[in-house]
């Protein structure tokens, strides 16, 4: 494989790679999120913004990956 | 048809250049100086017309603060640079959005490419900003912790030498907990740089994202399809001068408090005693 190949899968797979588990984790603040807005749909206004942020921490770890395929 | 990582130049001034997300940011500085220009005319005890909006905002980010420091005083204190921050921040990403911003340009040559320097670009995008409001922010928890705890108090919760001493004579146990402890100081120090680290890459990668999401989306098709891009984009610039502003609030929040939970549970224990 030719180094100029190689670079551009590594770019590819760091994002890819580096993308499952916050999606993973997305996912499952929104899951439980929905379950806590099932379970008490008063709640819902309260849920609704800690949600948000836990899914924007989440979320960082794949712009950290984001922006390394981007530098390399 | 694609985003560079760093800023661009478009103008020097004699050595120093002038960057597009330059531009930008004196957008949204002057902006806030029309505001506050605004905001400063005719004040009365009654807020009337326009000033019941300036007054809502700043009283609704003081709630919000407070129900992060739970206490009045401290929100009060650190409502001016959290405040500024988070206002900067979100007007400076909504800017990313305004039409113009990354399409408007000349076009240069570049590493033997035409390439397109846009003559706006979101301030927060570019990693020299985002950097020096992280370090500002991670700075001020240090300088509050320092005025607040007094000097060594501030520095024992990284170098614990105070610990090992007030161990000293409470046995050898204890002794071993308090190196312990002067280890877990010492990554403190680590965690400290890795604060400023993750709060600067996490906004300038969500709106360099942006910015490159609509470039490529608007490439894919210019019309109607980059609007639910633009929407996520608007939210994207809201959540994240959120998470910097709270971050920010929690390391303030977090500095000004005594290290001291040792203390409390000895005099905790010590009254136990007392009542037995």
């Amino acid at each position: 494989m030719s180094p100029e190949a190689m670079g551009l899968l590594i770019k590819g797979l760091t994002i890819a790679v580096g993308g499952i588990a916050p999606a993973f984790s997305i996912g499952f603040i929104g899951m439980k999120a929905m379950e806590g807005i099932g379970r008490n749909p008063e709640a819902a206004g309260k849920i609704f913004v800690p949600m948000l942020l836990g899914m924007a921490f989440a979320e960082a770890i794949a712009i950290y990956s984001l922006v390394v395929s981007f530098t390399l | 048809m694609s985003v560079s990582l760093a800023a661009e130049p478009i103008a020097h001034i004699a050595a120093l250049p002038i960057t597009n997300s330059m531009v930008n940011a004196w957008i949204a500085v002057i902006f806030f100086v029309v505001v506050a220009a605004i905001a400063r005319r005719r004040v009365g005890l009654v807020p009337k017309g326009i000033h019941n909006i300036f007054e809502a905002i700043v009283e609704f980010m003081l709630t919000e603060s407070q129900k992060v420091t739970e206490d009045r005083e401290r929100a009060k204190k650190f409502l001016p640079i959290v405040g500024t921050i988070f206002l900067f921040v979100l007007v400076s990403n909504l800017l990313g959005q305004m039409p113009g911003t990354g399409s408007i340009g000349v076009r240069e040559v570049i590493h033997g490419e035409m390439a397109l320097i846009p003559l706006l670009r979101p301030a927060t995008s570019d990693l020299n900003m985002t950097l020096a409001i992280a370090a500002v922010a991670v700075l001020a928890s240090h300088l509050f912790g320092l005025v607040k705890l007094g000097p060594i108090a501030h520095l024992s919760k990284f170098v614990n030498i105070r610990g090992i001493f007030k161990a000293i004579p409470k046995g050898p146990m204890a002794v071993i907990v308090a190196i312990i402890e002067f280890g877990v100081g010492l990554i403190e120090i680590v965690s400290e740089i890795a604060k400023v680290l993750s709060l600067s890459l996490r906004l300038f990668g969500n709106i360099f994202a942006g910015e490159v999401l609509i470039t490529i989306v608007l490439g894919i098709f210019a019309y109607f399809l980059p609007l639910p891009f633009i929407f996520l984009e608007l939210l994207v610039a809201v959540i994240q001068a959120t998470v910097f502003a709270m971050l920010t609030l929690a390391y303030l929040t977090v500095a000004t408090e005594a290290h001291g939970e040792e203390h409390e549970e000895g005099n905790h224990e010590a009254k136990m005693a007392h009542a037995h």
